[in-house]
């Protein structure tokens, strides 16, 4: 699923070793909480992910795909492996909830039929049935989570890689949004959230890596989240 | 990639033109706008070159036959002229046309008690090319019969200057125009899609392919260009109309204007060239930036 070997990341521009050597694993079928302060190196490891950035040394497979080396235009097919999500949810505004997230079906050439049929039942699975037609600026927050959830899921994805999902949302949505995470987990998806919300990764009760510095510090299963965030 | 999807990036394109209405209506406004003043800028230089030419022509040539020769065999001689290299007209004038004319236009106490027969026979000819003024006077004074030739090579070659130096301004003029005209269409097409990167990133990590987000941005762009390069034609079609029309009653019959019917299509073919590969290309460099994550 995700394999790291001593990765390194320096950021040109500013000469900062963003990831020094850190090695990670991430087995199909788990749930990985990415925990750090701010500036640690957490996004750096999810733009890895995603193929935003590239390694300056060490080795990087996600999904079957070496990131190191992958070429600019096949970026796309490893992607349609992944489920992004970030913290300002990042719909079209000018799209309904429906076109949202057949939007993400349509790039990758899915048939009308399939799409008529996915579409409503991914709605279905993340409790926004009846809410198609609304537009982005007429949800909630935790709607607009849960559109861009719905839209992460469509392609059924191998993996779900969340930035501070929970972010602009309150303590009720949060803990309604990483259940529903869990039930997706549970599905069979591998999950990987970044987040910095201490009371929701221990109830959870999942692995945990934490990072600081550009160095992975601690990784423990069982939620224990005992990393003093600033 | 699969006709219904090239249909659906296709509708895309078609649905962003209204989805972004003003920037859609500022691309076709600028578009419309910068041909117009290069179009204006053309049909400025057009009608000067026109002008000049009708003034040209005016600048005739007057071969003036042997007083010996008979009005018959003064006649003779067209055909040695019109056989020259160079020659637009040949009009022959007679002694007693010659002298006619110039009782019109002087005073008649002038010429009493001249005889009708005192004036030569002549022929009034207009040049091809008044450039080669010079070459082929030496030619009208070559034939017999042509006793002397009267030719204002010094109004010629003002003529030619003045022409020389329009066609070099007019050029100069338009290509400029077109830079900074293709300069302000880009940007404006660049300014309409960097509040749609957002968009584009969003589609980037969902999977899309670079041809998938590039195809509805070529098509709004060709779109746009299309309807900014349609509607500047009629509208030049219109001002050139309006202005030749009001130019045409203020100057009767001393210049004629070029007749846009003349030019409408080259014009037209410009226009569409020109605004449809300003759309596309500019709706492909405009995103290039933003594909490159």
């Amino acid at each position: 699923m995700v394999e790291m070997n001593n990765v390194s990341v320096v950021y040109e521009s500013s000469g900062t070793e963003a990831l020094d050597n850190v090695s990670l694993s991430i087995k199909e079928g788990e749930f990985v909480f990415l925990v750090g302060p701010s500036g640690s190196g957490k996004t750096t490891l999810m733009k890895l992910i995603t193929g935003e950035i590239r390694a300056k040394s060490g080795k990087i497979v996600v999904n079957d795909f070496d990131m190191r080396h992958i070429k600019r235009r096949k970026l796309p097919k490893m992607r349609r492996t992944l489920g992004v999500i970030f913290q300002d949810f990042r719909l079209i505004e000018n799209m309904n909830v429906y076109d949202n997230v057949a939007f993400a079906m349509r790039v990758v050439g899915a048939r009308r039929k399939e799409i008529k049929q996915r579409v409503p039942y991914v709605l279905d699975l993340v409790g926004l049935e009846g809410r198609e037609k609304r537009m982005p600026n007429e949800l909630s927050g935790g709607e607009q989570q849960r559109v861009a959830i719905a839209r992460a899921l469509v392609n059924n994805p191998r993996m779900i890689v969340a930035d501070e999902p929970t972010g602009n949302l309150d303590p009720v949505r949060s803990l309604e949004l990483m259940l529903l995470f869990e039930k997706i987990n549970e599905m069979g998806t591998t999950i990987l959230v970044v987040t910095h919300e201490k009371e929701l990764v221990n109830a959870l009760a999942k692995r945990v890596v934490a990072i600081d510095n550009g160095h992975v510090i601690s990784d423990g299963e069982g939620g224990y989240f005992d990393y003093e965030i600033e | 990639m699969r006709l219904n999807r090239s249909g659906y990036l296709i509708r895309e394109g078609f649905r962003s033109i209204g989805t972004h209405g003003f920037m859609s209506f500022a691309t076709v406004t600028i578009i419309m706008a910068c041909l117009i003043i290069m179009g204006s800028v053309t049909l400025l230089s057009l009608n000067i070159d026109k002008v000049i030419k009708d003034l040209e022509n005016q600048n005739e040539v007057v071969a003036f036959v042997d007083e010996s020769y008979t009005e018959e065999s003064a006649r003779a001689l067209q055909g040695a002229i019109e056989g020259l290299d160079n020659i637009s007209t040949v009009e022959f004038v007679s002694r007693t046309q010659a002298f006619d004319t110039f009782m019109q236009s002087y005073s008649t106490d002038l010429a009493e008690g001249l005889d009708d027969q005192v004036l030569r026979d002549r022929y009034v000819i207009h040049l091809t090319d008044i450039a080669r003024m010079a070459e082929t006077k030496t030619a009208l004074e070559g034939i017999e019969g042509v006793a002397k030739v009267k030719a204002h090579l010094d109004y010629a070659r003002t003529f030619i200057t003045v022409r020389n130096v329009v066609s070099v301004v007019s050029l100069a003029l338009i290509v400029m125009l077109m830079f900074v005209s293709i300069f302000i269409m880009s940007n404006t097409i660049k300014l309409a899609t960097f509040g749609r990167r957002e968009e584009i990133a969003i589609m980037k990590m969902v999977g899309a392919s670079n041809a998938f987000i590039r195809l509805p941005f070529v098509v709004e762009g060709l779109v746009l260009g299309i309807l900014g390069g349609g509607l500047g034609f009629l509208a030049e079609w219109g001002i050139y109309e309006v202005l030749t029309k009001k130019l045409v009653g203020s100057v009767a019959g001393i210049f004629t204007v070029v007749p846009f019917a003349q030019i409408a299509l080259p014009m037209l073919i410009a226009y569409m060239a020109i605004s449809v590969l300003i759309g596309a290309f500019g709706g492909v460099n405009a995103i290039k930036n933003y594909l490159e994550v």
